[in-house]
């Protein structure tokens, strides 16, 4: 049975939570998370879940409790945002390399400083080469599914990885939007009871985790992180098959809006996807032939798919809602243009960062983009590779 | 793309505008329309001009940014006019619904409005009336209602009743205060 309501993001998180309902949660409440944890303690507290609740005093210490739980061989999640994830930053590392498939959603937000509470996506790059899988979330729709299919990767025995699910602060996390929800009972079948394979509390089979791996073996622990995530692609495609029969709603790696023929494409990730695909709308009522290529998985990075699903398009646009500060542009950038290069199909990549510190993303501002694509296409000159979008310079 | 309706809310810090705007997406939701809900989220103060949205469509929204050329502007404290941007970006033909004791006429000249539609409702004094604090937001989605005919009364009512009972559910007095502000708008609210 599904049902249409009404929900912000953050309560369709909770209420994906709730349905899961995991053995530990541990958080710390930070803004924009802080609803997540607020309405999920209240689940808690009315004996709605059989969760045991964690309320720790710092995010690093959150993820630390999920990492203890999850080798204890309980399903544990954590939630949070900007600097809590950024203070969670070293114990992230240790669950990836520890193999642990802890879910936690990040409500996106820009890092301090100057300090800032509003949305971009510095906090989830900074996690980027953790070794956790990442999805993004379009909207509320999207993060309640995410949050549900991230159970099924993250445990999967090819992949036992944590699994961060991303959505836009207040964007999607404060705003009231429609979606479908799944029943309990459907969700509750959908993620199974977790079976852990080594677990510490396993008495029959005594082990030890997180020992001391030198230069004889680390190398070869971090080669086996990579084949998960190798790994990883394949089971999100089939739990987005899978999840697409109870639901209607199927998921891969990518989303490709209107790119089959294509000449000028847009590639971003979360809510300015919906944007984006609204102009393309637009433009494509005007002769214009564009598309937008939103990945919902970052990481692993689906080159493949990606590769593929742009390889006939003359132009394209990344759109980064963050800096590296190497001066060559954003993360998603460089992703996709190493992406493009052995295609040697002469594809202009050039880049845009946008909405730092949750600068309003308007529709005049992709159809900027859009323009600034067709005149690369029609030219064939790339003038300014990376640009700034609705800034003031 | 299908036509979406897009609302504006300014209002004060305090007056309840992201209440409002959450709760009359919840309402059209209920209605089985598409719709969003947002506030913008500044340095919340007691007090200090805020922004809330609202896009309404029978079909799903794909835009996520704030709205900017709205159909409809609610503003829930008329000392912001002159003081707010109310009239940036609205098309000439642009509602308005005002929580104000002065008149439609008055009002049009205060913004220098020519085209459109303006509603006025003295959303304060029926709050007072019915809920005892001047807290004008349920009483302005009445005038919205009356204005837009977006939904049938009835059915909104209907709603509101249950999603104020959900939000009161330890202060039930409240909830009778709230629907009665909600009719008093809905008839009261003057438009030209």
């Amino acid at each position: 049975m599904k049902t249409k309501v009404a929900l912000t993001g953050n309560e369709a998180v909770a209420q994906a939570m709730k349905q899961i309902n995991p053995d530990v949660v541990a958080a710390y409440p930070i803004t924009p998370q802080t609803e997540i944890v607020q309405i999920f303690s209240s689940f808690v507290a009315n004996g709605e879940v059989d969760t045991e609740f964690v309320a720790v005093e710092s995010e690093h210490s959150a993820m630390s409790a999920a990492i203890g739980a999850a080798a204890g061989g309980a399903r544990a999640m954590t939630a949070t945002s900007s600097q809590g994830l950024a203070l969670m930053f070293e114990v992230v590392y240790i669950a990836a390399s520890l193999r642990l498939p802890i879910v936690f959603p990040v409500v996106n937000r820009a890092l301090s400083g100057p300090i800032n509470i509003h949305c971009d996506h510095s906090d989830a790059m900074g996690l980027r080469d953790s070794g956790v899988i990442q999805l993004f979330s379009e909207n509320a729709q999207e993060a309640y599914d995410n949050m549900i299919q991230a159970v099924r990767i993250a445990e999967h025995p090819d992949v036992r990885l944590p699994v961060m699910v991303n959505m836009d602060g207040f964007i999607t996390s404060h705003a009231m939007d429609v979606l479908e929800v799944l029943d309990d009972e459907t969700v509750k079948n959908f993620v199974g009871t977790y079976v852990p394979e080594d677990y510490l509390l396993d008495a029959q089979n005594p082990i030890s985790m997180g020992n001391f791996d030198m230069y004889d073996f680390y190398f070869e622990h971090k080669r086996q992180q990579v084949e998960a995530m190798k790994a990883a692609k394949e089971v999100i495609k089939e739990v987005g098959k899978e999840f697409a029969k109870i639901s209607g709603r199927e998921y891969g790696l990518i989303e490709s809006y209107k790119l089959e023929d294509a000449d000028v494409a847009v590639v971003v990730l979360n809510s300015a996807a919906g944007t984006a695909k609204g102009v393309a709308d637009e433009l494509r009522a005007k002769g214009i032939k564009a598309g937008v290529l939103k990945p919902r998985v970052y990481r692993p990075f689906p080159q493949e798919e990606i590769r593929e699903a742009l390889k006939g398009v003359k132009a394209v646009a990344v759109m980064d809602r963050a800096e590296t500060f190497s001066t060559c542009g954003g993360p998603m950038f460089a992703d996709i243009r190493n992406t493009l290069y052995d295609l040697k199909n002469d594809i202009k990549v050039v880049n845009y960062i946008y909405g730092l510190g949750g600068r309003d993303l308007r529709l005049e501002h992709v159809q900027q983009v859009f323009e600034d694509l067709e005149n690369i296409r029609k030219t064939g000159r790339v003038d300014e590779t990376v640009k700034y979008l609705g800034l003031r310079e | 793309m299908a036509k979406v309706l897009e609302i504006r809310w300014h209002a004060r810090g305090g007056q309840g505008a992201k209440t409002a705007a959450l709760m009359l997406a919840e309402s059209v939701a209920e209605m089985g329309k598409y719709v969003q809900g947002f506030p913008e989220y500044g340095p919340e103060r007691m007090g200090a001009p805020i922004q809330a949205f609202n896009r309404i469509s029978d079909e799903p929204i794909y835009i996520h940014s704030n709205v900017v050329n709205p159909d409809i502007v609610m503003v829930l404290d008329p000392t912001l006019i002159g003081k707010a941007n109310i009239t940036d970006g609205v098309p000439e033909d642009g509602i308005y619904i005002i929580n104000t004791t002065k008149t439609p006429a008055e009002v049009r000249k205060m913004l220098g409005v020519k085209g459109g539609k303006i509603y006025t409702v003295d959303a304060n004094q029926i709050s007072l009336e019915t809920i005892g604090r001047p807290i004008p937001n349920t009483p302005m989605m009445g005038a919205f209602i009356k204005a837009t005919g977006i939904i049938p009364f009835d059915e909104f009512m209907a709603c509101m009743r249950e999603q104020l009972a959900k939000k009161f559910k330890s202060k039930p007095e409240v909830i009778e205060g709230n629907l009665k502000a909600i009719e008093r708008a809905y008839q009261e609210v003057k438009g030209e």
